[in-house]
């Protein structure tokens, strides 16, 4: 459990450095790069924002594809709401810290009251500590300099493929990453900046379609009346 | 400016998420197809991402020393190294590569 949190925390500190050196060496200022840390608080949506902005998306296409990563956060809020049962003032301030990270060590706790504890122990110590290297990362890579002669442009696609890895379970997942790879990398001469990653995102919904089709489903099971 | 809209818009929309989760009844989010979508969808972007930031310079494809590093970073990956180790491996073989002239 120790050794867990450890590794957790190991992982979380270095790719706030990481996402800090990246956001830095992408254009964007101390004060905005440390801003994005203190407020959004997702780690995958900062990149994402950080990465579409230095290519020279638009800020609307930026913070769509950024938004569209974070939305996974709120089904990790309703496994949460029930576990934790937290009161309704107190909701909007545990927000914030409704990650991954947080909702991987509250889910494991055996009680409600562990569960509780979990959440409010790992969302605080990796709040602090992602903010922190996020800071230390920025004034890096400022020391720095160029960062791509020392490769941290590649600390990105290495974060992103470390995130991708252990969710390509099934040959559904890897049907849509390989969707998703072909209408990204194809669009992108063609479509503004930022908008090929949101078309891209349409592999999901495509992917679920064909295979529901394809398993002999009424479309009722499937889409229902979502569409 | 237009980046601290782009902060405003993302900070504002991740956290909408996050309290909407908190809040929201249990049945909207219990549709097998909603599930099923959020569980696919950051794995389309996360692989469309992995791809642009690999092979992207502005709106031009390239091959470059970023190729070399993220797919040590993908051995490294299968080999079950931890997450320290991946990036490691992408950030120092993309140096090495672009320091040879790559």
């Amino acid at each position: 459990m120790v050794r867990d949190a450890l590794g957790v925390g190991v992982a979380v500190g270095l790719s706030g450095f990481a996402f800090g050196v990246t956001s830095a060496g992408g254009g964007l200022t101390l004060g905005q790069t440390c801003v994005l840390s203190l407020l959004v608080f997702t780690g995958a949506s900062q990149f994402a924002l950080v990465g579409a902005l230095a290519a020279g998306g638009s800020p609307f296409t930026a913070a769509a594809g950024a938004f569209f990563l974070g939305v996974r956060n709120a089904f990790y809020g309703l496994r949460l709401s029930q576990v934790l049962a937290l009161p309704r003032l107190l909701r909007p301030f545990a927000a914030q810290w409704v990650i991954d990270e947080t909702t991987a060590v509250a889910l494991a706790q055996p009680t409600r009251r562990g569960a509780r504890i979990g959440f409010t122990v790992t969302g605080l110590s990796l709040y602090l500590l992602w903010n922190l290297t996020t800071l230390l990362g920025a004034l890096g890579a400022k020391a720095i300099g160029d960062t791509d002669a020392w490769g941290l442009d590649a600390a990105g696609p290495a974060v992103f493929l470390a995130l991708l890895a252990p969710m390509l379970r099934s040959a559904t997942e890897r049907a849509v990453a390989g969707l998703a790879v072909v209408l990204g990398l194809g669009l992108l001469p063609v479509l503004p900046a930022g908008v090929p990653v949101l078309v891209a995102a349409l592999a999901a919904p495509a992917v679920l379609l064909l295979k529901g089709r394809r398993d002999g489903r009424a479309p009722g099971d499937v889409t229902g009346e979502d569409r | 400016m237009s980046t601290w809209i782009a902060i405003g818009l993302t900070a504002l929309g991740c956290y909408a998420v996050k309290v909407a989760g908190l809040f929201v009844p249990e049945g909207a989010l219990r549709r097998p197809f909603v599930r099923r979508l959020a569980a696919l969808l950051p794995v389309a972007l996360l692989a469309a991402l992995t791809a642009q930031q690999t092979f992207a310079d502005g709106r031009a494809l390239v091959l470059d020393a970023r190729v070399a590093g993220v797919l040590a970073a993908a051995v490294v990956l299968v080999l079950r190294a931890p997450f320290l180790l991946v990036v490691a491996a992408g950030v120092v073989v993309t140096a090495g590569v672009r320091a040879m002239g790559g």
